[in-house]
C-alpha cells in the first residue's frame, strides 16, 4: 500500500469523495472502501459481500470511474474466503459496467483453496482478467493492454 | 445364535482346556518339533534356538487361546503376543518368495508333529475322548492358518497404501524454470486425486515463487483421453484464476491427433509441443532473450 498521503481526501469512499456526491451509505451501515491511486480504483474485498453491499459497490464503482478519470479497476479478494456463483456473477458485472466505461478491471489475490473451488464449481470468470497480488495487477494496468489476461 | 455358539463351546470346553494344559505340558516338546519344519527352519537360519524359541512362543499362545474356549476366533487376544511375531516371519517368506498359498501350506504342516504328539496322551487314540480333543486341536491349529494368513494381508494392504501415498508425493514436483516460471513435469496416468495433488501443489507454488507462468509437461502421460484433457483445462483454469499464464507442452503427435479424433476442444489453453518451445514462449512474454555470448566476452572471462 502507498498509504493515505499518496492518496488524497478524495480517494475514500463515496461520502467524501466530492464529484460523485452524497452517495448513500447502504442499507447495512458500512460499504466497501474504494480507494483511488492515481489512474486505478482499488477495491478491497473482505470476508462475506451481502446483496445490498454488492449493488451499492457496482454503483460506487460505476459512478467513481464516470466521474474520475480512471482506466484501471483492482478487485482485490485476498481477504475472500469463499467465493460462490453470486459474488462471481458480481465480478462480472462489475468488469462489464467498467469496460463500457473504459477502464480495465484486474481481480487480483485468489487464494489457491478459493481457484480450486471455483473450478470444480464451473466458474472459471472467463471475462476477467486476473493477477497474483495487487502489486501485478498495477503493473498489468499502467504497463498497457499488453497482457491480455485471457488467451 | 449367539447362545448356541456358547452351548456348543461349553459341550466341547473340557476338549479345550485338555487340549490347553497338554499345549502348556507339551510346550517344549512341540517347540523342538517345530523347529525342524519347514516354516520355522527357513525363517531362523542362524541359529535352532531361536525357531525354538518362536516356536514356544506360538505354542504358549495356543494354549492361551485355547484355554478361553474360543478355538475359531482369530481376534482372540491370547494372538496379540504372537501376531507380531507371525507377521515377521510371513514377511520373511515372502521376500523368499513364498506365496500366500506356499505360507498356508508350511502352517498346515504345523499340525502333524503336535496331533502326534496329542495322540500319544491317550492310552486308547480311538476312544471319544481322544476324538474330541484330536478335533479341538484340529480346529486351532486352522484358526492359527488363518491368523497367520490375515496379518500377511493385512501387512501388504499396510504396503500398497504407503507406497500410493509415495507415488502421490513424488509423482509431482513443482520445478522453478526461471523467474516467474514454474513447471510440473507429469508422469503416469492422471486421474482425479493426482490431478487434485497437482492442482494444489502448482498453486501453491505459485503462490510462493510469485510465478507468471506456469508450464504443464505432459511428455510422461501415456495417454490422453477426454477426462485427463478435462483435468489439464481445470489446472488450466485455476492457475489462471492466480493470475498465472498456463502453458501445456510435451503433446506428442500421437497425443495430438488423438485430441483431435476424440473432439476435446482445447482451444482455452496455450500448448507447445516440447518444455523448450513452452519455456522460449515465457521467456520471450517476459522480454528475456537468450543470446549465445559473443567470442570477444567468452575470452575475457
Amino acid at each position: 500500500m502507498t498509504g493515505p498521503s499518496g492518496n488524497g481526501p478524495a480517494g475514500f469512499g463515496p461520502p467524501i469523495a466530492g464529484p460523485s456526491g452524497a452517495g448513500p451509505m447502504g442499507g447495512h451501515g458500512f460499504t466497501v472502501p474504494v480507494l483511488r491511486l492515481g489512474d486505478i480504483l482499488l477495491v478491497t474485498l473482505q470476508g462475506e459481500l451481502h446483496d445490498g453491499m454488492a449493488e451499492q459497490l457496482q454503483q460506487d464503482i460505476t459512478e467513481r470511474i464516470a466521474h474520475t478519470r480512471v482506466t484501471g479497476v483492482v478487485i482485490d479478494i485476498s481477504g475472500v474466503d469463499i467465493v460462490d456463483s453470486f459474488l462471481g456473477r458480481v465480478l462480472a458485472e462489475i468488469a462489464a459496467g467498467a469496460g463500457l466505461l473504459a477502464a480495465r478491471t484486474v481481480l487480483a489475490g485468489m487464494r489457491p483453496a478459493v481457484a480450486i473451488t471455483l473450478v470444480e464449481l464451473g466458474l472459471t470468470l472467463a471475462g476477467l482478467r486476473t493477477a497474483l497480488d495487487v502489486e501485478r495487477a498495477m503493473e498489468m494496468l499502467t504497463a498497457g493492454e499488453q497482457d491480455g489476461g485471457s488467451p | 445364535m449367539h447362545v448356541s455358539v456358547s452351548d456348543e463351546n461349553a459341550e466341547r470346553e473340557p476338549a479345550a482346556q485338555q487340549v490347553s494344559a497338554f499345549l502348556e505340558r507339551r510346550r517344549e516338546q512341540i517347540a523342538q518339533r517345530w523347529a525342524d519344519a519347514s516354516l520355522f527352519r527357513t525363517v531362523f537360519t542362524v541359529s535352532r534356538d531361536e525357531a525354538v524359541e518362536a516356536g514356544r512362543s506360538v505354542a504358549a499362545a495356543l494354549a492361551a487361546v485355547a484355554a478361553t474356549g474360543r478355538l475359531d476366533d482369530i481376534r482372540d487376544p491370547g494372538f496379540a503376543a504372537v501376531r507380531d511375531q507371525l507377521g515377521r516371519m510371513a514377511a520373511s517368506r515372502g521376500r523368499m518368495g513364498i506365496g500366500a498359498d506356499g505360507l498356508a501350506d508350511e502352517v498346515a504342516a504345523l499340525r502333524e508333529p503336535v496331533t502326534e504328539l496329542l495322540r500319544a496322551e491317550f492310552p486308547d487314540p480311538y476312544a471319544p475322548e481322544a476324538q474330541e480333543c484330536l478335533l479341538a486341536l484340529t480346529v486351532l491349529m486352522g484358526t492359527l492358518r488363518l491368523v497367520v494368513l490375515e496379518t500377511t494381508v493385512s501387512a501388504g494392504e499396510e504396503v500398497i497404501a504407503r507406497q500410493r501415498e509415495q507415488l502421490n508425493e513424488v509423482a509431482t514436483p513443482v520445478i522453478k524454470l526461471w523467474e516467474s516460471t514454474v513447471a510440473v513435469p507429469l508422469i503416469g496416468t492422471l486421474d482425479s486425486a493426482r490431478s487434485q495433488v497437482v492442482m494444489e501443489s502448482l498453486l501453491d507454488a505459485i503462490v510462493a515463487e510469485r510465478a507468471r507462468f506456469a508450464i504443464l509437461d505432459i511428455t510422461g502421460v501415456p495417454t490422453v483421453d477426454s477426462l485427463v484433457a478435462q483435468h489439464l483445462m481445470k489446472t488450466v483454469a485455476a492457475a489462471r484464476l492466480m493470475g498465472a499464464e498456463c502453458i501445456v507442452s510435451g503433446i506428442r503427435p500421437a497425443i495430438a491427433q488423438t485430441i483431435v479424433h476424440l473432439g476435446i476442444d482445447l482451444g482455452t489453453v496455450l500448448t507447445r509441443s516440447s518444455l523448450e518451445d513452452a519455456l522460449a514462449y515465457a521467456l520471450s512474454r517476459q522480454g528475456v532473450e537468450i543470446a549465445p555470448v559473443r567470442a570477444a566476452d567468452a575470452g575475457a572471462r
